[in-house]
């Protein structure tokens, strides 16, 4: 049997004051947490009229994109070839694909010498417990020196593009995020001070156990660089500054690429002359062992960090 | 082994460490850096074609302990040395040709990174020169990509923004294709080392075994480098990318940057595919047809054009269907034809654009075709070096393009069914580039007639204002004679390289 509680009580239980949010006749807010309506001010609202209208013209000055008939019968046949093309595309290489060795199967023609090397006589060449780091950094090194490579110049076409220089203003249109900082959001500090330190030193480890297990320097340069990646969002720039900038990231990657550079080039050197190497392998299994592969995970996990952060930082207004 | 033997290892690792090392210099020490390291890779590959040509035969090179099919491995053979020579000379003149105009279009605190990818574009033109690994060659594709986009954006004015996205969507579809095409070559053959691949695929002809995937497989990888390359249907990037970049960019772009995927191509047809099986295929075919529309086509719209760098772009359109007409001819002339074509538009197609900016700079920076009139008399030097390379391109005797179409017409020759539409587009095409080359050199060359002019002469910009693009432009022109003139041995060269590739 129920009880009826006189309503003077019942207004003060907290199963009323929920049922009251839950119907929306209540904001929990009002009253406990002091808020404002966000403002635009004026002066912004001008800013992106100006901006706006700045684009336009822009547009209009480049490129002289005529309404005309003719453009517009070129697109309507524009989209049905285009879609026409895709589903040919699609078709043909469903078929192609169809028609591939089954996955899988024993007598595939890629399981053959090639492969079982690289699984039966791995650690023994190269001393790397795991066989694809082994691969990747000892049989197969020249694909990954140029790989490494491509993230640079990856990088360094981001700089061509986005690189602030001397002459443009950006700080004094706006167009800079360093005018919301210092920043002072407590819940992501907070996270961050906790997380950042495990993420890194994670992220170091991946790289240095590389050779021992699943990891390696493209994995463990992500994980650190998304460490610092987030450093830098929870504080600011000023903080981050004390220990990485633009010219911080010029020194580390190119010592790193030239320390990879140097080191391959004594290995392909000897190899292809056949002189002895003089690196030993170690016991397969110390963290110290593998002969290069440790030097060269750590070569690549720092170009990598360096990469990922340097592309965040320049896809910020503001850069550097 | 011999110490030369090491040098395509060195001069390879050398390019590419000198990459990183300019993003730390200041622009001038990069270009001086930049300009030791081209100058050492091209004095390397005279050894090492000195050394080639000696041996008479092709070597391998393995890169480290590891022998080939397991680890990388490069080769080194006639063809290779003297592309990878040749390559190295049009690249320095190009550079030298175009430092004042860098200087003036790219921003001070970003020259260095113009050396930056220079120097890697450099190293990945060597690498896809001497590699014998088919994923390293795609390795260095993405390289010698990346650069190629950062060298057209970083002039930052007018459409060059645009032009650099343009190439970029392209190529990279280019790559995406081409990387397909290596997956299924793997999962059919197990392989990514060219001359196992090329075993394996072998045995696919003969026991008929996979024939779909595999036809497939050599479609994806040649459309990819042809859309690389800027074959026809596929050159929209191409007049954007070549006309609005700075001078050293669109000369290393159209003679250098497209001409590394051709030689790729080339050795996907020789080392991987086989050129038996590739000349009996269904592919050539269509590649013939692409390159003689390209041929026509690229001509036609330049004659449209008004703009003198977009008209020379187009133009390139057009040398790149005369070269995939030759692989489309299906015989080994035809193939001879076509890397000597390759050799023939590098050097051409430089000069072409050096001297169209010495003209347009004697034009107050106007690159319309009407404000060109009279050029040729205000800058002497540029005007000679246009009309040599107009002329080569038509196909005037004793110049690079009259030899070039001779083989074009003695290959078509040997074929049956291809002849009459070979030598009739032979025919169009010679006519249609007379037709805009010659209205170019015909306008430079019409004397001005305005009251000022006759009062006190031309504004002619002297020799010695623009002593390094002239000197670059003369050895445009003697390299254009000597390949014109002593055409024998290089098409020697040619055909000795090709027996060895095989």
């Amino acid at each position: 049997m129920s009880k009826k509680i006189p309503s003077d009580i019942y207004e003060k239980t907290f199963s009323f004051r929920f049922k009251r949010w839950l119907d929306g006749t209540k904001d929990p807010f009002i009253d406990v947490i002091e808020t404002k309506p966000q403002t635009i001010s004026e002066e912004e609202l001008e800013r992106k009229e100006q901006y706006k209208k700045e684009k336009e013209e822009r547009i209009k000055n480049l490129y002289t994109v005529g309404g005309s008939r003719r453009v517009k019968r070129f697109n309507k046949l524009y989209t049905f070839f285009c879609v026409a093309f895709c589903v040919f595309l699609v078709a043909m290489l469903l078929v192609a694909v169809s028609n591939l060795p089954a996955y899988g199967e024993a007598t595939n023609p890629a399981n053959n010498e090639v492969a079982k090397r690289y699984i039966e006589e791995g650690l023994k060449e190269t001393g790397s417990v795991n066989i694809v780091t082994g691969m990747i950094l000892d049989y197969r090194a020249f694909d990954t020196l140029g790989e490494s490579h491509v993230l640079f110049i990856a990088t360094a076409a981001v700089l061509i593009l986005l690189a602030k220089t001397s002459d443009k203003t950006e700080e004094a249109t706006g167009e800079n995020d360093r005018i919301y900082e210092p920043k002072n959001d407590v819940i992501l500090q907070t996270a961050a001070r906790l997380l950042v330190p495990p993420i890194i030193i994670f992220g170091a480890y991946v790289v240095l156990c590389g050779h021992l297990g699943p990891g390696g320097g493209f994995s463990g340069g992500a994980i650190i660089g998304a460490g610092l990646i987030l450093y830098l969002n929870a504080f600011d720039f000023k903080k981050t500054e004390r220990f990485f900038t633009a010219k911080t990231y010029k020194v580390l990657s190119i010592s790193a690429l030239g320390c990879y550079c140097l080191a391959k080039s004594y290995s392909f050197y000897t190899g292809a002359n056949h002189i002895h190497s003089i690196i030993p392998l170690g016991t397969a299994g110390d963290i110290l062992s593998s002969g290069l592969i440790l030097i060269l995970n750590i070569c690549v996990g720092v170009v990598v960090a360096g990469t990922m952060y340097t592309f965040y930082v320049m896809f910020r207004k503001g850069g550097y | 082994m011999e110490f030369v033997q090491n040098l395509p290892f060195i001069s390879i690792l050398v390019s590419l460490f000198a990459g990183p090392v300019c993003l730390l210099l200041k622009g001038k020490k990069a270009k001086y850096v930049n300009l030791f390291v081209i100058i050492s890779v091209g004095i390397m590959q005279l050894f090492v074609l000195l050394h080639a040509l000696k041996l008479k035969e092709a070597y391998t090179y393995s890169m480290g302990h590891y022998p080939a099919p397991w680890g990388n491995e490069i080769r080194i053979g006639i063809l290779e040395a003297s592309m990878a020579l040749f390559f190295t000379i049009i690249l320095l003149l190009s550079m030298l040709a175009g430092i004042r105009e860098r200087e003036k279009d790219i921003d001070s605190e970003k020259q260095n990174l113009y050396y930056v990818m220079t120097n890697l574009l450099l190293c990945s033109l060597m690498a896809l020169v001497y590699t014998n690994d088919i994923f390293n060659a795609y390795v260095f594709v993405e390289i010698n990509t990346i650069a190629a986009c950062g060298l057209i954006m970083i002039r930052e004015k007018g459409r060059t923004i645009l032009a650099a996205t343009r190439y970029m969507i392209m190529n990279l579809l280019g790559s995406g294709l081409f990387l397909l095409g290596i997956c299924f070559l793997y999962d059919l053959t197990g392989h990514l080392l060219m001359s196992n691949i090329k075993e394996q695929v072998a045995i696919l002809n003969v026991t008929g075994e996979y024939h779909m995937p595999l036809l497939v497989a050599i479609v994806l990888l040649a459309v990819g480098l042809a859309i690389k390359s800027a074959l026809y249907p596929f050159h929209s990037w191409v007049p954007d990318a070549y006309g609005y970049s700075t001078v050293s960019s669109a000369a290393i772009l159209s003679s250098l940057v497209s001409k590394g995927y051709i030689f790729l191509l080339i050795k996907i047809f020789y080392r991987v595919v086989g050129f038996d099986i590739i000349a009996s295929s269904k592919v050539i075919d269509v590649l013939f047809v692409f390159g003689v529309a390209g041929m026509l086509m690229g001509s036609i719209n330049a004659i449209k054009e008004k703009d003198i760098r977009r008209m020379i772009a187009f133009s390139s359109v057009a040398q790149i269907g005369y070269i995939y007409m030759g692989f489309g001819l299906g015989t080994v002339a035809g193939m001879v034809a076509s890397v000597y074509r390759i050799v023939f538009h590098a050097a051409t197609k430089s000069l072409l654009f050096v001297a169209a900016s010495g003209l347009i700079d004697a034009s107050g920076n106007d690159k319309h075709i009407t404000s060109l009139k009279g050029a040729g008399y205000r800058n002497k030097t540029a005007g000679v070096a246009f009309t040599v390379g107009a002329l080569s391109m038509i196909g005037f005797p004793l110049l690079s393009g009259f030899i070039s179409k001779i083989l074009f017409a003695g290959a078509a020759w040997e074929t049956d069914t291809k002849m009459m539409v070979t030598l009739v587009a032979l025919a169009i095409s010679t006519i249609l580039n007379a037709m805009y080359f010659m209205r170019t050199v015909i306008t430079i060359y019409t004397p001005m007639k305005t009251p000022e002019v006759k009062e006190k002469g031309y504004a002619k910009i002297k020799f010695s204002e623009e002593t390094l693009k002239n000197i670059t432009l003369i050895g445009f022109i003697v390299l254009n004679v000597l390949l014109g003139v002593c055409s024998e041995p290089v098409v020697d060269l040619i055909e000795k390289g090709l027996a060895m590739f095989g």
